[in-house]
């Protein structure tokens, strides 16, 4: 195992897309097959509303970032790398990031489509400039991704925190990007191990009103309740903050599904017409309990992507703990 | 070398069936004969994932699978039904009727509508939710096809299978919040009316023009006064049995002509005859080619109408590649009303062709202006398979009930090389063996051309003549096609004659023909073609009693060969435009 490997591993490092999956593995996984090339993509799509934090990382910390790629070249062999930006990080950042990057074998790429395109499959979709629909897995993009070559795709905020982590820096903290009903909204950089209501508290944040808020996504994020809050913030890790007494559900919950049906790439039945008429329901007011969770549960087992899945913890936490379906 | 793949067990509903090492738990399934419900997937694609109804669950694994896409691994314990898998599987189908505005009456799964016994099988509320389609538009693809979006189901079979042809014209486009199947506003985009979208779509949003409502027109003619006259196409006598649950491969001849006898046509021409035309005249138009180093070599055959508007769309620097002779239906078409009529005493005008053909681009091909004897149209009217088993149905003509009659001796009685006209690889074995005989004054010492035959998209093979080897390309399924020619553009000598054709198989595949269609399908019904040959005592298109005659009676002159034989091609612009969407 290489030494960086080693550390990772140590530090228990995960994944900081939202899935939370061991990064060592994920390294050691690509490291290991055998190709005569490999890839190594920063993920910085950042399509999940209310989710800043990639982009904080791109502005305040780039060095870091290519840092930690550069740590990723180093243990896999034949590699050469992306950043992979959404389109207005890509306009923002290139300049100063090619400027950074100089010799290294690495592109700054932009990504053409949506919220979808974080998904790691179209990640390679996207670079291999192929039709923009998820693949089926597996095939994982560790064994076969662009151009079906080993692809090691992580979070920016995960390469950033390799590189933390080799220097010896890290002592497990993480972003948050809080938004909403608060006072002091912005990125914040905590420890991981703080609940959502020391992460309020610490940032002055913490509402003197009845309140949930959305944890993980400010479209695929769970609804947790003020009395909910002594737990961590799981996923991209964000917090929007809703004024429960202000806030219409109904509104809230056609804003997310607008978002996932404006987002998604219609290939799959559940996806393609379960979103739209959970959206139909929602936005009639008139939600058959049944019908309902139905959907839910067809959504959550049979999408074919991690997007179809996403749409459910939302609604069914907000239907559950809000609405009282 | 190949590598032998690992085999092992899995287990489907608790018994045991062997797997091989990259098969999918559908796969496995299929061959076991263990029914999954399914409709996006078909073999002639890749997977599609995209309906989720071939769910199924595996011990120790959470949630649900598609089979389709789910490699069978050792030990899998698989589950085909479940409570969860009923729910899922209910929901997802009442979800599919929201986007399939139903039409059965007309439609060409009538009598086979997949979506319609699992509905029942499934107890699916058909109506649970309003249909989100209701206004989308219909696409017509010119003469050939119409695309009833209001069907569709987004399985996305037919971009594939558009693309796998070659001619990539249907394609995804975001309308309002989602990605719709719609034919290409691309103007270097065009339809090449091959139909295979329609024969591969699991839910009948394609359709001839005219199925099945305007299937009477014909016979009304003959009520004011007309002659009218029927002509079946090679391929027919081995694919329409199935329209009437008889086995893939049928024989049925006799049973045809007596069926369309049935319903009050007299004269019933078998277009086997006419190709026996075509390969004399395209045999001879071979060796004419192949002796003047000034003619344009290789030589491909222009009988299939979507093969050759690919040609003359998307690669028309090569038209003068292709035999200027005429297609066989329109060949017999234009005997019919020349030669025939004259024979017959009765005025051309007074006369109407009516074609049963395996394909929707005959729709096409009887309309294009280069066809025109004067003012002469060949043929009047093309019914697919499909749509001329309906016209017996709905006449209340069984064809398994039929009792056969022999074929006139004139005008239906073809030899084997007409008949296997209708499998790929068909024209070049039959236009060969007379080709051979011209040159060397001999019969080929095997008829039969194995080298040329199946269902593989690309047969080469090279053919000794008198010392000289002929080199020949077998293609069918336009993209196919598309690789010889850009062989072509690296070395024009490596072919000498090519056949092509744009559905895969040929004739026995094509557009027209009876749904659901597959390899093992297309297998039996070219099968079928090649055991009539067999059986024939005539196999030489030359030796035609009624080739031999009219070349005697009526093409002894040139200027009656030049008008009813040969035709001309030409660059075509774009002909189909996606229909708007209503705002």
């Amino acid at each position: 195992m290489s030494d960086i490997i080693t550390k990772l591993k140590k530090a228990n490092l995960l994944g900081r897309g939202g899935a939370a999956f061991p990064t060592h593995l994920k390294w050691q996984m690509v490291k290991d097959q055998k190709s005569d090339t490999k890839y190594i993509v920063a993920n910085g799509s950042e399509g999940e509303p209310a989710t800043q934090k990639d982009g904080y990382i791109v502005e305040h910390y780039p060095e870091t970032l290519i840092q930690g790629l550069k740590l990723a070249l180093d243990a896999i062999e034949n590699s050469s790398a992306f950043i992979y930006l959404r389109k207005d990080y890509f306009k923002k950042y290139k300049n100063k990031l090619k400027k950074l990057i100089g010799d290294l074998p690495i592109e700054v790429f932009a990504e053409k489509g949506g919220y979808l395109s974080g998904e790691e499959t179209m990640v390679c979709q996207e670079i291999e400039k192929s039709i923009l629909r998820p693949r089926h897995k597996p095939p994982f993009p560790g064994q076969a991704g662009i151009h079906d070559y080993p692809t090691l795709i992580n979070n920016i905020e995960t390469f950033y925190y390799a590189a933390k982590i080799a220097e010896g820096k890290y002592n497990n903290e993480r972003f948050y990007t809080i938004l909403g009903d608060v006072k002091n909204p912005g990125v914040y950089e905590l420890s991981a191990k703080a609940t959502i209501k020391d992460i309020l508290k610490e940032t002055k944040n913490l509402p003197d009103f009845k309140f949930f808020a959305q944890v993980g996504g400010g479209a695929s994020g769970e609804i947790i309740l003020d009395t909910e809050i002594d737990q961590l913030a799981q996923g991209s890790g964000s917090i929007v903050v809703h004024n429960q007494e202000k806030t219409d559900p109904y509104e809230l919950m056609s804003e997310w599904l607008q978002f996932f049906m404006a987002q998604n790439c219609d290939k799959c039945t559940p996806c393609r017409e379960g979103t739209y008429r959970l959206a139909e329901m929602i936005k009639n007011k008139e939600i058959s309990k049944e019908d309902f969770e139905d959907l839910l549960f067809t959504l959550e087992n049979t999408s074919f992507c991690a997007l179809g899945k996403m749409v459910v913890p939302p609604l069914r936490t907000m239907s559950h703990k809000i609405l009282k379906i | 070398m190949s590598k032998n793949k690992k085999t092992f067990f899995i287990k489907i509903n608790g018994k045991s069936y062997r797997a091989k090492e990259g098969q999918t738990i559908l796969d496995v399934a299929l061959k076991n004969k263990i029914f999954i419900t399914r409709l996006c997937y078909h073999p002639d694609t890749v997977a599609q994932g995209s309906c989720r109804l071939c769910l199924v669950e595996i011990k120790g694994k959470k949630g649900l699978f598609t089979a389709c896409n789910t490699q069978a691994e050792p030990e899998m314990d698989i589950l085909t039904d479940s409570k969860n898998i009923s729910r899922a599987k209910q929901t997802n189908l009442e979800l599919i009727f929201t986007e399939h505005c139903e039409e059965c009456a007309d439609c060409i799964y009538k009598y086979n509508c997949s979506i319609k016994e699992f509905a029942k099988e499934n107890k699916v509320k058909i109506n649970k939710f309003p249909d989100r389609k209701k206004d989308h538009p219909v696409h017509q693809f010119g003469p050939a096809l119409i695309f009833d979006s209001k069907k569709c189901i987004d399985c996305g079979i037919c971009v594939d299978i558009c693309k796998k042809v070659g001619a990539c014209f249907l394609e995804y486009e975001k309308k309002g919040d989602f990605y719709e199947v719609t034919p290409s506003s691309d103007p270097k985009k065009d339809c090449i009316y091959c139909g295979q979208c329609l024969t591969h779509c699991p839910v009948g949003a394609f359709e001839g023009v005219g199925e099945f409502e305007s299937i009477e027109e014909p016979l009304k003619q003959k009520d004011q006064g007309k002659t009218v006259v029927f002509q079946f196409a090679p391929s027919i006598r081995s694919t329409i049995g199935e329209e009437f649950g008889m086995p893939h491969g049928s024989i049925v001849t006799g049973r045809l002509i007596a069926a369309i006898k049935k319903l009050g046509i007299e004269n019933v021409f078998d277009v086997s005859v006419a190709a026996d035309v075509t390969t004399i005249e395209e045999a001879k138009e071979l060796i004419e080619r192949l002796g003047d180093k000034k003619a344009s070599v290789p030589m491909f055959t222009s009988c299939c109408p979507g093969w050759v508007k690919y040609l003359e769309f998307y690669q028309p620097e090569f038209i003068p590649h292709l035999t200027s002779v005429r297609s066989p239906q329109i060949i017999m078409g234009g005997l019919i009303k020349t030669y025939w009529a004259e024979k017959n005493n009765i005025d051309p005008k007074d006369i109407v062709v009516v074609s049963i053909m395996p394909c929707v681009a005959k729709k096409y091909e009887i309309e294009r202006p280069e066809v025109m004897i004067g003012d002469i149209k060949p043929v009047d009217h093309v019914l697919t398979t499909r749509e001329f088993a309906q016209l017996l149905k709905k006449h209340k003509i069984d064809l398994k009930e039929v009792k056969a009659v022999a074929p006139d001796p004139f005008i239906s009685a073809p030899t084997g090389a007409g008949v296997i006209y209708g499998a790929s690889g068909g024209v070049m074995e039959s236009a060969l063996r007379t080709a051979y005989k011209m040159i060397t004054g001999k019969k080929l010492p095997k008829l039969e051309l194995k080298q040329v035959r199946g269902i593989e998209g690309f047969k080469k093979a090279e053919i000794d003549i008198d010392g000289k080897k002929l080199k020949v390309g077998v293609v069918n399924g336009a993209a196919n096609a598309q690789k010889i020619l850009d062989e072509l553009k690296e070395n024009p000598k490596a072919y000498d004659y090519v056949e092509m054709m744009a559905c895969f198989g040929g004739c026995i595949g094509g557009g027209g023909q009876p749904v659901p269609v597959n390899d093992e399908i297309r297998k039996k019904r070219a099968q079928g073609l090649y055991n009539i040959d067999n059986r024939k005592n005539i196999r030489m298109a030359d030796e035609s009693p009624f080739v031999k005659t009219l070349y005697k009676e009526f093409l002894a002159d040139h200027d009656n060969v030049h008008k009813t034989c040969h035709t001309t091609f030409s660059k075509k612009e774009k002909e189909v435009h996606p229909t708007p969407y209503k705002k």
